[in-house]
């Protein structure tokens, strides 16, 4: 792997601390705002982790009221995504779609989170049926608005119900207090929003790094694919900042309720907040963690210098790199986004973690960016990152290569209140249609969205936002516009189907998996859409090749979606996880699990909680959170094989051109796979094979993985899996599973 | 900016004293009688010679803490500030030195504020606190 140098000359000379303010706007957005109800509450710090309440909130009758935390829920569900699939269970019928009253969003943090000694530990978990899947989503969030309300009283907080006007809900855990308040007029992006809101409620300038809140913007109303941002006062840059829950269209479910912001003032942070157990085993852990950052993060992955942007000419010099709609793996212009350029461009040797601890600090941020379109034209902002999947999604995927429209997309994305991921999975779908005819120019109400073409990106972006043209039909996402295209008669279905990356709904995230049998299942086989966040496995399976056997990849399916799923159960992020190891970590015995560091998570929930785990009673943790999640999915008419099924392209070549830009590898493939010559035929020929291969090979996958997993070779959890992870006490669920055994 | 510095052809690393040092810094400045908790740490080698862990008030340690608890003060030492600390120890872990310190019995760490103290019960006058450039900051 090459590794970069880095060069402290090159980085460039902006003033981070110089954009645009918006605080001029605050009076009349006051003026605009009234107290629809207020009640008093008793804050209180966490016991163990666990504040013991949670906060359910109807936004449409207003109802506000405390539960308790029961053993029960601690038990099973642990917290974070556990608590999220839980209240949403009890909240929700079969029939709940996702504008319904009745559904919820969930934010929950984990008991682990809001630790300050160790990295990636200030995450927040939301929870909400989708708009895109019908069928619960999770996103795991950094951002101070789960620690902070876990620090005013709550292990999570329930959002129900819908307003007739737009509502802002104030959790003051100082001073004790809930409220409703109606606001009219008034920005809706969150740039100016949160900026506002920041300072509206801090209670001072000291005060502003205890003040979260969570918006989305114009986009999420108009779309099917809106996102929460999370934000966190940047103290060196002294401008809000944001994390996004992006995936799955919460932020549409948010707007749809008619909730502009929640807005948290939380106490003080301390480093002694959760009252843990055994604070000299979390003070140890946290201060060996810090080491390996400083020690080997350098000659690793430089997550602390680019942020995940690192791996974007990894994945290009390994052919891995989504290119045109996932069609190629590499591009020449590459360079112009890769991390090197990210270095420069992104400020150096200031605090870039989305919580306290966090020594990975990933959350880069590129200051000075002057925008050239839309309607903040002209202003100087300061962008996220951007993130590896933004760099791919909204980069190389749509042939975008000019780094300054990349950062402009992604700030449109991230202030409209959408997903980058998704907007660049289906602009780049759109675009491949633009290149095949089944869109053209008037299909498009003037759009040109030939590859690269940012300028029109951006503009149907705006579209979107503005609720008009072309934009608001890209923005149903993939799955919707594949049917709507197809209805309209635009083109040949079948390659319409092929070349439309989204599986239950949801939008592939950016990794080429065509080469990768185990990151084809880790997109398709996972409970809430192809996101990678449930099972990375392609840097393992095709960079580091740690699991090289069909067994190896079939049984890495069933590890690491449950690995993964625990730290969306205590609120801790991922990536400190494998993103640097231990010097001696390839000496140990499953290196690829990095054995350490699971430890060391082991040792983390223990010396927080107090309850003994060992790293097998972790998955089990998992399992349970994992499976009932999965017979969420049946519950809702989903879960099953057919839902589980991948888009061709995701699994090998869908065209011609694909075929032939990889020819010696798949020819090569015909003769140690196939056992057969593929000399003297013609490309579609060979490509049949492929397709009849490559299919038949997914399908074993999942036979494979099912079994694996202790489901049906329908992908139903069996009762006795049921009953060894203790699911069977809950008969709703148990009925759920009969009716498809 | 003023800086602790030791001389090992003075200091004998605690053979023919008592760690004086040490001790006047944890009571005097830490207030508390435990020579492991005082801000610098004096090690013999068995083979002659000593190590000592002191802090030189590079300031890396004021890059990476989050909160901005950790500022220079007029004479240009590190100082932290407790109201504002949040107990992350990210900068126990990026001193390369090891010179941050940290009593088990408290939630904030601790470090050298190149006060002095220890210098004047040295009994072989061993340390001194000097004026040298601040060094520039560094991205880490
Ligand atoms: S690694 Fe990045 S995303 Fe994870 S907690 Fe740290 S800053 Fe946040
Ligand atoms: S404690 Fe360490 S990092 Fe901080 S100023 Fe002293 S020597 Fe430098
Ligand atoms: S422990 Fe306190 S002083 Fe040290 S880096 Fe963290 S917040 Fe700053
Ligand atoms: S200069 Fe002061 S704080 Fe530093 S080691 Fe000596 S006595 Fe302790």
């Amino acid at each position: 792997m090459s590794q970069l140098v880095f060069d402290p000359t090159k980085v460039m000379d902006i003033d981070y601390t110089k954009r645009t303010e918006y605080l001029d706007r605050l009076e009349a957005l006051r003026a605009g705002m009234r107290t629809l109800k207020e009640v008093p509450f008793q804050p209180s710090l966490p016991d163990k982790g666990y504040t013991n309440r949670t906060l359910y909130v109807n936004v449409g009758n207003l109802e506000v009221t405390e539960k308790p935390v029961t053993q029960q829920m601690k038990d099973v569900f642990i917290g974070g995504r556990g608590f999220g699939l839980y209240h949403l269970w009890n909240a929700v019928k079969p029939t709940t779609r996702w504008n319904d009253p009745e559904n919820e969003i969930v934010i929950s943090p984990g008991p682990v989170a809001g630790m300050t000694q160790y990295a990636g530990t200030g995450k927040s978990l939301v929870v909400s049926l989708s708009p895109q899947t019908d069928i619960p989503i999770d996103s795991n969030v950094g951002g101070f608005y789960g620690p902070l309300l876990k620090f005013s009283g709550f292990d999570a907080l329930e959002l129900q119900g819908k307003a007739d006007k737009d509502v802002i809900l104030f959790v003051d855990g100082v001073k004790g207090i809930i409220r409703i308040e109606e606001v009219e007029g008034g920005p809706e992006d969150s740039h100016v929003l949160a900026e506002l809101l920041t300072h509206m409620y801090a209670e001072d300038e000291k005060d502003l790094p205890n003040v979260s809140v969570v918006s989305s913007g114009a986009a999420a109303a108009h779309s099917l694919i809106g996102m929460l941002n999370f934000s966190f006062y940047d103290r060196r840059r002294k401008c809000v900042r944001f994390k996004q829950a992006g995936r799955g269209g919460i932020g549409t479910v948010f707007r749809d309720k008619r909730i502009r912001a929640l807005v948290v003032r939380g106490p003080k942070v301390a480093g002694d907040l959760n009252h843990p157990v055994d604070p000299e085993t979390i003070a140890k852990t946290g201060i060996k963690y810090h080491k390996e950052i400083r020690e080997n993060d350098g000659g690793q992955c430089m997550m602390r210098r680019n942020g995940t942007a690192h791996i974007v000419e990894i994945m290009d010099a390994y052919d891995l790199l989504p290119v045109h709609n996932f069609q190629y793996g590499s591009h020449p212009d590459v360079h112009k986004i890769d991390s090197a350029y990210w270095q420069q461009r992104c400020t150096q040797a200031t605090v870039d973690g989305c919580w306290y601890g966090c020594s990975m600090a990933c959350a880069k941020g590129a200051d000075g960016l002057v925008l050239k379109t839309g309607p903040y034209k002209g202003d100087m902002v300061t962008v996220d990152g951007p993130e590896y999947e933004n760099a791919a999604g909204l980069g190389s995927n749509c042939g975008v290569f000019d780094p300054d429209y990349l950062l402009e997309l992604n700030f449109y994305c991230d202030t409209y209140g959408i997903c980058t991921i998704t907007w660049g999975t289906l602009t780049a779908f759109v675009m491949e249609c633009y290149q095949r005819g089944i869109l053209n120019r008037e299909r498009t109400c003037g759009l040109e969205m030939t590859w690269g073409n940012a300028e029109a990106d951006l503009e149907m972006m705006h579209q979107m936002a503005r609720g008009e043209g072309f934009g608001k039909i890209a923005g149903m996402g993939v799955k919707k516009m594949k049917e709507y295209f197809i209805k309209q008669g635009w083109g040949d279905p079948q390659l319409i189907n092929d070349i439309g990356m989204e599986n239950k709904g949801l939008e592939y995230s950016q990794y080429m998996s065509k080469e990768s049998l185990a990151q084809q299942g880790g997109y398709a086989l996972t409970n809430k859409g192809p996101q990678h966040d449930e099972a990375w496995l392609i840097f393992m399976d095709m960079v580091n090749k740690q699991i090289p056997t069909f067994e190896d990849k079939a049984e890495a399916l069933y590890y690491f979606p449950l690995f993964r799923t625990w730290f969306g159960l205590n609120g801790f992020c991922k990536l400190p996880w494998n993103d640097v190891v231990p010097a001696n970590n390839s000496e140990q015995p499953e290196a690829h699990k990095v054995p350490e560091h699971v430890q060391n998570y082991v040792d983390l929930f223990s010396a927080t909680t107090g309850v003994k785990i060992d790293k097998e009673e972790l998955i089990v943790q998992s399992a349970k959170v994992y499976n009932f999640q999965r017979v969420f999915n049946i519950r809702m008419g989903k879960g099953l094989r057919l839902h589980d099924a991948a888009p061709y392209r995701s699994l090998g070549p869908v065209t011609k051109e694909e075929y032939e830009s990889r020819a010696e590898r798949y020819d090569q493939q015909i003769v140690t796979e196939m056992g057969l010559d593929p000399a003297g035929k013609s490309t579609e020929e060979k490509m049949a094979l492929h397709r009849t291969w490559r299919t038949g090979r997914f399908s074993k996958l999942m036979d494979s993985v099912y079994a694996r997993r202790g489901w049906t070779s329908n992908g139903v959890p069996t009762l006795e899996r049921l009953k060894e992870l203790g699911l069977d006490a809950f008969p709703e669920v148990v009925d759920v599973v009969k009716q498809h055994l | 900016m003023k800086q602790l510095v030791i001389d090992f052809q003075k200091c004998d690393a605690g053979r023919n004293c008592n760690h004086e040092c040490e001790m006047e810094c944890a009571i005097k400045v830490f207030k508390v009688d435990d020579p492991a908790q005082a801000a610098l740490q004096i090690k013999a080698y068995e083979e002659g010679g000593g190590k000592a862990i002191l802090c030189d008030q590079c300031g890396d340690c004021m890059v990476v803490c989050p909160s901005e608890a950790l500022k220079r003060n007029k004479l240009g030492v590190v100082m932290i500030d407790k109201q504002l600390c949040v107990g992350c120890y990210m900068c126990i872990g990026f001193c390369e030195k090891d010179a941050f310190m940290r009593n088990p019995d408290w939630i904030v760490p601790h470090k050298c504020t190149s006060c002095g103290v220890c210098v004047k019960v040295c009994p072989h006058g061993a340390l001194s606190i000097v004026d040298v450039p601040e060094p520039a900051v560094r991205i880490i």
